[in-house]
């Protein structure tokens, strides 16, 4: 007997749908370990509003958006875990944790839940060149220390990146009193949602610079200035370019990563596209019993799907205990699916034909305008799918329907083209 | 009156004040900083070499072979991380076969204990990501790689634990003779010492020129840095240096003692003795360099870049004497590399300089010459268990990347050198210097060290005075 059926790593929106989804397909004994003091993770820090729009159909702010799932499970027998970390996920399953409560121990369980999250990409990543003042964050550090721990991160402020967290800061920023001078981005579009684009940096007038970025960070103790240089089409600088903001912040809004360190060392198989584990349409990933969902398999821009892919997980696990097919090796009868022609990855990468209808989701490699979305099978086109409009920065989905996917037999293909 | 003032608290000084601290001397340390180790000791490739390179003879040669032979104990003794994992130079043209019979001339000449040229296939046996087109190799096993700054911690910790005074964020600004000695002026007051040790790395010139205007000058020599994520670090086993070639001097590709990938250093001779910026044209320059080595390299898991300056200095050799018009004032100065391999012989070196010059040394009989710190993450399951029940906070992970846990870091506050800065912290327990960079942790560690200090957030430091990191509370 087992401590548990489900072990849900990580309690922010992923895990606690897992847990809800686990519990409502049938599991009694679910245990969420949370390595920060709270449920919710990085939910409590984004008090802006926009979250649940599609889950709840209702506008709703980051900690509200968790408050409704803990809620929700408020009303189960779901144990929680707080403060306390995972060191470790191992074959069995079981996972190694450490705690002030807890201690350091060894629990057992049917089943285990991946969830634990993305981490942000830093200054190193991208090598900005320069000095090494203080007044450097992560956007989300900035977000935390200004919404959780009530402190101001600076007063003048340019912001490299357009992702979703840079552009919601710089909104934040500015209502805090503080200047925003520019919103830096190396590509030709936006990271972030077009939406964030018009309500965060256009509202307040914030100017954004597609095809720039930092090429110095000048100070000795805290930033002075920062130097924007345009970029070519292969993302090197223009000389002359140059464009000097004098600042004592910096925010790097750089990308986001899928927190794997737990499942590379479980041996669990990394997509290098998604960084995050290759999953079936179950969100099983490649160790059995062991599925995963939400920024730790890819990184998302809508809470809402995090939730549902979180229920799918937990779902699945639920399936995965009492269906008591342990032993159904899950490769055998699936097909794999891989990106084609302006198509960056896909999640999942393998699907069971005979599951039913599949949602697959994915991204763009640039913009397009009028385009079409096509399923080809050992390259022999099966679906198509029409849209107006598609970017990088919105995570695209098509379901496959039911007949369509028991009909599968080779590799099936997801690309994009201009219509 | 102090019997030895050192001025300067890298590993040099670090170093002379541990050898120092065995004796009944009263011994005051200056360190313009608020932090041991926080110029180039804290920014180098953290190498300790076997001692092939300096030419037989000179000074830096002694101490290079004798500094290397005494890391492994002093380590030990103060649980510094420190491994031997051998080095490899390579070879990549006609040219650089006749180097390496050189090096091995000198390796013989200089006492290192063990060195042999190795055929290409010799060493991609030994390291298979090699570049393939390399012509052979000398290795040696008795190079290590070591985390520099707690070296110079500890040797720092260990002195003030036998009676040495630390004086941090204390310049020097003026040093004149008296009687029995020197008088020291800094802005906290005024010291009276018999005799003086010049130990401040790129600003030595500066601080001899108090006295007088010095025979040597030191340049600060930068040298950037790619400190690559521990993904990576298994991509060698050895410390990897290159022959020089029409492409350059030559950088390394080695693994570190936390276990991450450093490559580095380039050479740029500056002017500006604080400027330790990195440049777009040195990073593109490494990460080319590095790939004649390792072909296979990648920088896209880099975690951090940086630079250090290293004290460049127009002597051939180390500056380690007593000044001839000031008797009693001595400069260890031009500490290039080896310099931290051969710093606790530096230290030794100097115990005897002393004692020519008429220092009385008498050993300590409760000196204490042991450190200790607990890391969670490095002890068994068992122990990590028992550690957490009797004190819990050992439980509470504050670091993920490094699994750095809230016992660890309180522990920092209870040393001989307790921080004043977030990376004081990340120096003292490693709190941060993982792939995040501290983007989880920093605003946690911040809030322990306004805590442990009693001092608001916003009077929190990064590093130096002036790096604050919050302006104060929101609307």
């Amino acid at each position: 007997m087992k401590d548990y059926e489900l072990i849900v790593v990580g309690g922010g929106p992923a895990g606690l749908a897992a847990a809800a989804g686990a519990w409502e397909a049938g599991l009694r004994k679910i245990l969420i370990v949370e390595r920060d003091v709270e449920l919710g993770g990085i939910l409590n820090q984004c008090i802006h509003n926009g979250f649940g729009l599609h889950y709840f159909k209702e506008e709703l702010t980051g900690p509200e958006y968790a408050g409704r799932f803990i809620k929700r499970l408020a009303g189960t027998d779901i144990e929680v875990l707080s403060d306390t970390m995972v060191l470790d996920v191992t074959e069995g399953p079981a996972v190694l944790v450490s705690g002030r409560e807890c201690g350091c121990r060894l629990i057992q369980a049917d089943s285990v839940v991946l969830a634990m999250g993305c981490r942000e990409r830093t200054r190193g990543a991208i090598s900005i060149p320069g000095s090494r003042p203080a007044g450097i964050f992560t956007a989300g550090t900035a977000q935390r220390y200004i919404n959780i721990e009530g402190y101001m991160v600076g007063s003048r402020v340019v912001i490299l990146g357009s992702g979703d967290i840079g552009l919601i800061m710089a909104r934040r920023l500015t209502l805090e009193g503080a200047k925003v001078l520019a919103c830096v981005e190396v590509m030709p579009h936006p990271g972030g949602l077009s939406r964030n684009i018009a309500q965060c940096l256009n509202d307040f007038n914030i100017p954004l610079y597609l095809s720039h970025t930092v090429t110095d960070i000048i100070g000795k103790d805290r930033v002075e200035k920062v130097i924007v240089s345009q970029v070519d089409e292969r993302r090197r600088p223009i000389p002359g370019t140059e464009m000097e903001f004098e600042c004592d912040t910096l925010l790097l809004s750089v990308g986001l990563i899928p927190e794997n360190e737990l499942s590379r060392r479980a041996g669990i198989e990394i997509d290098p596209r998604t960084n995050g584990p290759v999953v079936y349409g179950s969100m099983e990933t490649s160790m059995p019993g062991v599925f995963a969902c939400g920024n730790v398999v890819h990184v998302h821009d809508l809470v809402d799907n995090v939730s549902d892919e979180g229920e799918r997980a937990g779902r699945s696990a639920a399936e995965y205990v009492l269906g008591g097919d342990k032993d159904a090796a899950p490769d055998g009868k699936a097909v794999s699916l891989k990106n084609g022609e302006g198509v960056t990855y896909t999640v999942p990468q393998h699907i069971y034909p005979s599951a039913g209808a599949a949602d697959v989701y994915f991204r763009v490699a640039h913009t397009f305008d009028k385009s079409v979305i096509r399923v080809l099978d050992d390259g022999e086109e099966v679906l198509s799918f029409r849209r107006a409009r598609m970017a990088p920065g919105e995570m695209e989905k098509i379901t496959i329907p039911a007949d369509k996917a028991a009909a599968l037999k080779g590799t099936v293909t997801v690309l994009a083209q201009e219509a | 009156m102090y019997d030895v003032a050192i001025i300067g608290c890298g590993v040099i000084g670090a170093a002379t004040a541990y050898q120092l601290s065995r004796y009944d001397l009263k011994i005051a340390v200056f360190e313009a900083n608020n932090d041991v180790a926080a110029a180039t000791t804290k920014a180098n490739s953290a190498i300790i070499h076997a001692g092939y390179d300096p030419v037989p003879g000179t000074l830096t040669a002694k101490l290079n072979v004798e500094g290397n032979a005494m890391t492994e104990e002093i380590c030990a003794k103060l649980s510094v991380p420190y491994k031997k994992v051998g080095s490899l130079v390579l070879s990549f043209e006609p040219e650089n076969d006749a180097m390496l019979e050189e090096l091995l001339r000198r390796a013989k000449a200089n006492g290192v204990p063990h060195a042999a040229i190795l055929t290409r296939d010799e060493a991609l046996a030994i390291e298979p990501n090699l570049n393939p087109e390399i012509r052979g190799a000398l290795y040696t096993p008795d190079s290590g790689i070591i985390c520099p700054w707690e070296y110079a911690l500890a040797m720092a910790e260990t002195a003030v634990r036998n009676g040495t005074e630390l004086f941090l964020s204390c310049p020097v600004t003026g040093l004149a003779p008296e009687d029995s000695g020197y008088v020291i002026t800094t802005p906290k007051g005024t010291y009276r010492a018999k005799y003086v040790i010049n130990a401040a790395g790129v600003h030595a010139d500066d601080v001899h020129a108090l006295l007088e205007e010095p025979d040597f000058r030191i340049t600060p020599r930068r040298g950037q840095y790619y400190l690559l994520d521990k993904s990576e670090g298994g991509v060698v086993k050895h410390t990897i240096f290159q022959c020089p070639t029409k492409m350059g001097k030559g950088i390394l590709v080695s693994p570190t003692v936390h276990g991450n990938l450093i490559v580095g250093p380039d050479a740029e001779d500056l002017t500006d003795k604080a400027d330790v910026s990195v440049t777009a044209a040195g990073l593109v320059m490494l990460g080319n360099m590095a790939r004649l080595s390792v072909p296979t390299l990648t920088t896209r898991n880099n975690i951090r870049n940086f630079a250090g300056l290293r004290a460049e200095s127009d002597s051939e050799d180390f500056i380690i004497r007593e000044s001839e018009n000031f008797p009693g004032f001595f400069d260890l100065a031009g500490i290039r590399s080896p310099g931290l391999t051969a710093s606790p012989a530096i230290g030794r070196y100097t115990v005897g300089l002393l004692e020519k010059a008429g220092a009385k040394l008498t050993e300590k009989k409760d000196f204490i010459d042991h450190r200790e710190r607990i890391v969670f993450r490095d002890l068994p399951f068992a122990e990590q268990q028992k550690l957490v029940e009797k004190d819990p906070r050992y439980g509470r992970i504050i670091c993920r990347c490094e699994t750095i846990t809230e016992g660890e870091i309180l522990d920092t506050f209870k040393t001989p050198i307790p921080p004043v800065s977030i990376n004081g912290v990340k120096r003292r327990c490693n709190a941060g210097m993982g792939r995040c960079q501290g983007g989880f942790c920093s605003p946690r560690v911040h809030a322990i060290i306004a805590r442990e200090l009693g001092i608001p957030m916003e009077q929190v430091l990064m590093e130096d005075e002036g790096t604050f990191i919050v302006q104060g509370e929101t609307k």
